[in-house]
């Protein structure tokens, strides 16, 4: 074969092998959509979201309730610090050592394992301040989790603003505070939205930092903020599915088909809404 | 209209002659404080990321103390784990901890564990993710790479204990009947690659790793090949470099240092991935995987699978050797992102764009 020809050969067979490893990268999350919905799907009923979990069966309330109870606090408690954090990184100190260190630290916490942040929940506050398994404890060790996002998309938000937005409210008199408050906060919340529901996504389907900090309640939340533990859906998936009867595993596809459909949601409305890619992916 | 110039007027002045832009109304010097209590609680809130970290590695370490003075040097080397007899009315004494008879915690099989099913997951992710980041950057018409890109990062989305549940019904059977016995046939000669058990262990627990770190790696590769100089790209093309010998002369080595960040980030991520492989890796204690497919533990599965047990032990020494556990995978993962970010940054600082 001549150098053309085989130049060429090995041209068409990287090209179909970048087919062929995309359709392997795309793969897995397909038959992972299927087996969920197809198996999900002859159990979905009112019953889920009416009765709590029973034994090996009943529905899902607890579960349901417990996952929303705990991501809407570990939000509010992430939200305010990853937003005023970012906010501060890229208004107050962009191009500071402090800032510098803020910005390293978020991005080396954001890989910290989420059990390492759950076992920590487990020895600081269920042990250590005395919470027991707890909806603080979980709703804590999540928000742990989530601030990376949340003030690396704050950050990224403010600094992709025109700079000429900035400028003229401080030419036009206005001090720091009230340009940043009135003038460019305005504009950033898409993207601040976007790290905000991308980190709730996230929030919704982790298990590992819950297990030892929320535990598992068949209860629906009480809303004492310690001594009592909660149950959420993960907990369900890991531990319905490995239990033999089929009622049981009907419950854990339909924990999994209710928290995918949320999470796919939830990406769906970040990519239509602010045409925004996942930031979650490590690249901020 | 400068600070200096509306110093020497009243705030009252001041607000007029600024006519109606959303101003304070406020003196100079009350702005300023202002300003300084804003930057001091942003600063806070800012700091709350540093304090959470070094809240982490304090509360590990303290919580670690009786198991590192109990087991020394042998925690990291030991090969058995076992946590002695919970319910005996007595206890041994070694290095002033109490500690349940019998009680041994060595952690090599679960640090080997770790090692071997990210080994094996990055084996698979990087050519899947650079293949894809190569057809989303390169090959694919413009109309056509939001769909993948959006398909590959909703990869992402999913969340840990899906990939569990999935693996279990469907990859545990495929390893067990095809992969497996495939890669038998295939390397048979060489023992280890002899299949003997069943699908749950160490190479079900890499590959469902790899797939879980593909969109980690091919995000940040399609970010960093997609801003490879375009002119240079042409320049290769009008010398008659087929496509292939563009990405691979051009592209590929423009990205390579993001790249190789991307992909340490990725072993970052395999190292302390948890409940899938918890629910797929057949957690076995205190032995070596004979093969590829046997059973193993994670550093980050067995805290998970052996706290109800550790919470049994009177003398508290198992709570603590977990704690020990989480601080050693905390030290690993945090000494490997570090270089993961250096790499992006520089990336980004040298080569412009998007990491």
């Amino acid at each position: 074969m001549n150098l053309r020809a085989r130049r060429h050969l090995t041209d068409h067979v990287m090209r179909v092998l970048a087919y062929l490893m995309a359709a392997l990268a795309v793969f897995p999350l397909l038959d992972i959509l299927w087996q969920v919905f197809s198996k999900a799907v002859p159990g979905i009923g009112l019953y889920l979201f009416t009765q709590s979990v029973q034994g090996n069966g009943g529905g899902l309330l607890n579960a349901i309730e417990g996952t929303l109870v705990i991501v809407v606090l570990a939000t509010l408690i992430s939200a305010p610090l990853g937003i005023f954090g970012g906010l501060y990184v890229a208004e107050y100190d962009r191009h500071g050592r402090f800032a510098h260190v803020v910005r390293f630290t978020t991005d080396v916490l954001a890989g910290v394992p989420s059990i390492v942040i759950g076992y920590f929940g487990y020895v600081a506050l269920v042990v250590g301040l005395g919470w027991h398994f707890s909806l603080l404890a979980g709703a804590m060790a999540l928000a742990v989790m989530s601030l990376p996002y949340i003030l690396r998309s704050t950050e990224m938000a403010f600094e992709s603003l025109r700079p000429d937005l900035r400028e003229a409210s401080l030419a036009l008199g206005a001090d720091r505070v009230t340009t940043i408050f009135r003038v460019l906060f305005p504009p950033a919340v898409p993207g601040i939205l976007t790290g905000l529901l991308l980190a709730i996504s996230i929030s919704l389907g982790e298990t590992a930092p819950l297990i030892y900090t929320a535990g598992w309640s068949v209860f629906p939340p009480t809303l004492h903020l310690t001594n009592s533990p909660v149950g959420y859906l993960t907990y369900v998936i890991w531990t319905f599915i490995n239990n033999p009867l089929s009622q049981a595993h009907v419950l854990a596809y339909a924990a999994a088909f209710i928290l995918i459909v949320l999470i796919l949601a939830l990406n769906v409305i970040v990519r239509r809404v602010f045409g925004k890619s996942n930031p979650a992916l490590g690249r901020f | 209209m400068s600070e200096a110039d509306v110093t020497p007027i009243d705030g009252r002045e001041a607000q007029g002659m600024r006519g109606s832009a959303a101003m304070s109304g406020r003196s100079p010097a009350s702005r300023s404080r202002r300003d300084l209590v804003v930057r001091i609680l942003l600063g806070i809130a800012a700091a709350s990321a540093i304090v959470a970290m070094l809240a982490i590695f304090v509360f590990l370490l303290r919580e670690s103390i009786p198991s590192i003075r109990y087991n020394g040097a042998s925690f990291l080397t030991g090969l058995t784990w076992h946590m002695g007899n919970l319910y005996a009315n007595s206890y041994t004494v070694r290095h002033g901890i109490r500690a349940p008879i019998g009680a041994t915690y060595g952690i090599w099989p679960f640090i080997f564990g770790t090692l071997a099913s990210t080994l094996i997951a990055i084996l698979i992710a990087i050519p899947v993710s650079i293949g894809s980041a190569m057809l989303i950057t390169e090959y694919l018409p413009p109309r056509a790479t939001l769909p993948i890109s959006f398909l590959i990062e909703l990869l992402a989305g999913v969340p840990s204990v899906v990939f569990g549940l999935w693996a279990l019904v469907v990859l545990v059977p495929w390893v067990t009947t095809a992969i497996g016995p495939f890669i038998g046939h295939i390397l048979g000669f060489i023992p280890f690659f002899r299949a003997t058990t069943a699908g749950q262990g160490l190479l079900t627990a890499g590959i469902v790793l790899g797939i879980m770190i593909i969109p980690i790696i091919t995000a940040t590769t399609r970010d960093v090949m997609s801003q490879a100089p375009p002119d240079v790209k042409a320049g290769a093309h009008a010398l008659g470099a087929t496509k292939w010998e563009t990405i691979r002369l051009v592209s590929l080595p423009w990205a390579r240092t993001g790249i190789t960040g991307a992909i340490v980030l990725g072993i970052g991520r395999a190292l302390g991935e948890t409940m899938a492989v918890l629910m797929i890796a057949g957690n076995a204690v205190g032995t070596l995987p004979k093969n590829l497919m046997s059973p193993i533990s994670t550093m980050a599965a067995v805290i998970v699978a052996q706290l109800d047990a550790a919470l049994q032990d009177p003398t508290g020494l198992a709570v603590s050797a977990l704690a020990e556990i989480a601080l050693v995978l905390f030290l690993i993962t945090v000494a490997v992102a570090i270089p993961g970010r250096l790499l992006i940054a520089r990336q980004a600082r040298t080569r412009g764009g998007a990491a």
